[in-house]
């Protein structure tokens, strides 16, 4: 049996980009000091802070140091850091409380994608000896995922674009890699998250939980298909005992296609998906998967059933589902 | 939280340069190692945790995607970890609370660093978002540190160069570290000058290498009659820029030794723990931290008789310790593949402790203000 834990409050700096007058610590702390604030918990009590951030979006080695001095740890407090996508430091903050060890957790993750180029720097995610030297980015591996999807599917790019129209973008003919157009990328900010989560309390309860990782060279993976976030579904709906009915989702699909293959391997059927627009409309890489899971919690009224899904790693090379229900 | 049981562990050989393998390659030697050990295979694992330092390091943003499919993670729940220096110990943290919370039966924890792909000085030296390049490294933050410790303490200036003569002393019996060459104190004197009171053959090298460890559940370690237990796990950290902040004995240090000591049960830990294995990557720094982990009210005169030593009262680093094995992401996870095999009897090379019951693995980065520890007990 896993022990319920509640996400007790939530914070969310305006998405936009650039931001030279902040900096990523600034912004972690206006998060983390407002999700305190609306826990209604003594930041004393709050056993341990889990974060996340990547130092190659900052361009600075142990950035995430800086990022500590802005969330309340003086006295010396509890502590982790991933080098993630902070869903998967909610993971682990759920973890943590799984264990007994702590009842309750701050999670913080920040992004500033203006900090560079998101390009050349998520170039350096891939393997360096084959993709990385071909120049391959990000946008470009989403484009080869697409293009097996569709081909797959049997769909046309008519149906991307219909996702793009729900977050607001006008049909574009500039190929950016084909099929996606420009019309079908997300939109890079800056940003941060923070959540509160807790074993007592309000909020949405979290029910079930799971994360998986495909191949890191593309050519050992069905790009056709999200196979890592259909299998963590499959596992987070045994954990919480639910069939695949949700009433409401917030995906981590940040380019248009996304969203038709997260529908797929999600089971998800006339849910609202992305209620909040989704990351095509606010991308701020490392807490774009926060944010996620901080806007289906927010927005599960009572009793409902949400799925928060993130995305991490080339062509949604990792990802991980959460269940929520809507606190009665 | 779960019991939790040390399966197996294991390390790569540690170099200046392995430019034998890939990083993939290097990984692959440590988690091979750590499964034949732990009589596993990759498909036994239920997750990974893998620890690096800032990918700065190696020029390879998150390189556990790409790693994937080498750590025999593909299908499994992946989580990366990076806490500066501590990452090999607060890797191994994590990899424990996966089985303590008891939804995972095995878990591997794998930490790595490949300094020779790139420059460490330029990557510890990171630009302050209003500030100048530091430029200078971690020597030239630490040597402060140190040089406060001697005024304060008054402590002889050889402590330093005896604590890397002792060093280099204990690789010699240890087939995996980098430096293997006997040095005497009038070596270590002669070595240059690099960030006073520093001397070259003070300081950490830096390494290529990688180390793994196998956790198990009960369940999983039942019927082993070599498991080690977890007896206590906790990872730390303080705001590095509060005034008055005492880098020679960090609050955050004396705080995650405290909880790790309750938890294990242990009130004298100079007196109960068998053996220890502590993050020095300066020779000042071993002394320091004696007293910052409650060793000893001096840590340097601790040192001065013989405590400290192979054979003493509680043998520290036997392994060399990471003045002589430095891959920085791996160093914190080294210290507790050390610290557990000495409980579990399977240390490789002539260091063992014999009879370790207890044994304590220690790391620390950034200011000094991150800190993972762990205890390990041949009971659970």
């Amino acid at each position: 049996m896993i022990r319920p834990v509640h996400v007790v409050a939530s914070a969310i700096t305006d998405l936009r980009a650039p931001t030279p007058e902040v900096t990523t610590a600034e912004m972690a702390f206006d998060v983390a000091r407002a999700a305190v604030e609306r826990s209604g918990l003594p930041r004393g009590s709050i056993g341990v802070t889990v974060s996340a951030s990547s130092d190659m979006l900052e361009g600075r080695s142990f950035n995430f140091v800086r990022g500590l001095e802005a969330l309340g740890a003086h006295p010396a407090v509890h502590e982790r850091h991933l080098e993630m996508d902070g869903a998967w430091a909610a993971y682990y903050a759920w973890l943590l409380i799984q264990t007994g060890e702590f009842d309750g957790a701050l999670v913080v993750a920040w992004g500033k994608t203006s900090e560079g180029s998101t390009a050349r720097v998520l170039n350096t995610r891939l393997d360096p000896f084959v993709l990385a030297p071909l120049g391959l980015d990000d946008v470009a591996c989403a484009g080869l995922q697409a293009d097996a999807f569709v081909a797959r599917a049997g769909l046309g790019v008519e149906s991307i674009d219909e996702v793009a129209a729900r977050a607001g973008r006008a049909p574009s003919d500039e190929i950016v890699a084909s099929p996606l157009t420009r019309a079908h990328l997300p939109d890079l900010v800056d940003g941060a998250c923070a959540l509160v989560l807790s074993a007592g309390g309000e909020g949405p309860v979290i029910r079930g939980a799971d994360h998986r990782i495909e191949p890191g060279a593309l050519g050992h993976r069905d790009l056709s298909r999200a196979v890592s976030a259909r299998a963590a579904a499959e596992r987070a709906r045994a954990m919480a005992g639910w069939d695949t009915r949700v009433d409401l989702a917030e995906v981590g699909s940040s380019y248009a296609h996304q969203e038709l293959m997260l529908r797929e391997a999600l089971a998800l059927d006339g849910e609202r998906v992305n209620p909040s627009g989704g990351p095509m409309v606010a991308d701020p890489i490392m807490a774009t998967g926060l944010i996620r899971l901080a806007e289906a919690a927010a927005r599960a009224g009572p009793g409902e059933r949400a799925l928060a899904h993130a995305a991490t790693g080339p062509a949604m090379q990792q990802n991980v589902v959460w269940l929520l229900e809507g606190a009665a | 939280m779960n019991r939790v049981a040390v399966l197996g562990a294991g390390q790569t050989h540690h170099a200046s340069k392995r430019t034998d393998v890939s990083i993939a390659g290097l990984v692959r030697e440590a988690i091979e190692r750590a499964l034949a050990d732990a009589r596993l295979e990759p498909a036994d694992l239920d997750a990974v945790v893998l620890g690096t330092a800032p990918d700065f390091f190696e020029g390879i943003m998150q390189p556990e995607q790409w790693l994937a499919g080498a750590l025999g993670a593909v299908g499994k729940p992946l989580i990366r970890m990076h806490t500066a220096g501590s990452v090999g110990g607060s890797t191994a943290v994590a990899a424990a609370a996966h089985v303590g919370s008891g939804l995972f039966e095995r878990v591997l924890a794998i930490a790595f660093e490949k300094h020779s792909e790139s420059d460490a000085l330029w990557g510890l030296s990171p630009r302050s978002p209003f500030g100048r390049a530091f430029g200078a490294g971690a020597g030239a933050f630490f040597a402060p540190a140190c040089r406060l410790y001697m005024e304060r303490t008054g402590a002889p200036p050889e402590i330093g160069p005896r604590l890397a003569v002792k060093a280099r002393a204990n690789a010699l019996r240890n087939p995996y570290a980098h430096v293997r060459k006997a040095t005497t104190l009038d070596e270590v004197l002669d070595s240059p000058m690099l960030w006073d009171p520093l001397r070259r053959l003070e300081c950490c090298p830096t390494s290529d290498g990688a180390a793994a460890m196998v956790l198990g559940s009960e369940r999983a370690a039942r019927g082993r009659t070599d498991a080690a237990w977890v007896r206590g796990a906790a990872a730390m950290a303080e705001a590095a820029e509060i005034p008055g902040r005492d880098l020679g004995d960090p609050d955050v240090g004396r705080a995650c030794a405290a909880h790790v000591y309750r938890q294990a049960g242990i009130a004298d830990p100079a007196r109960e723990l068998d053996v220890a294995e502590i993050y020095e990557p300066f020779s000042w720094i071993e002394a320091m931290w004696y007293e910052n982990l409650g060793f000893a009210e001096s840590g340097w005169r601790f040192f001065d008789e013989g405590a400290t030593e192979p054979g003493g009262a509680l043998p520290v680093n036997p392994s060399g310790g990471v003045l002589c094995t430095n891959p920085i992401g791996a160093s914190g996870m080294i210290r507790m593949v050390e610290a557990a095999q000495h409980v579990r009897g399977r240390i490789d090379g002539g260091h063992q402790v014999d009879g370790a019951r207890l044994a304590l693995g220690h790391a620390y980065g950034g200011a000094s203000n991150y800190v993972a520890m762990m205890v390990f007990g041949s009971e659970p």
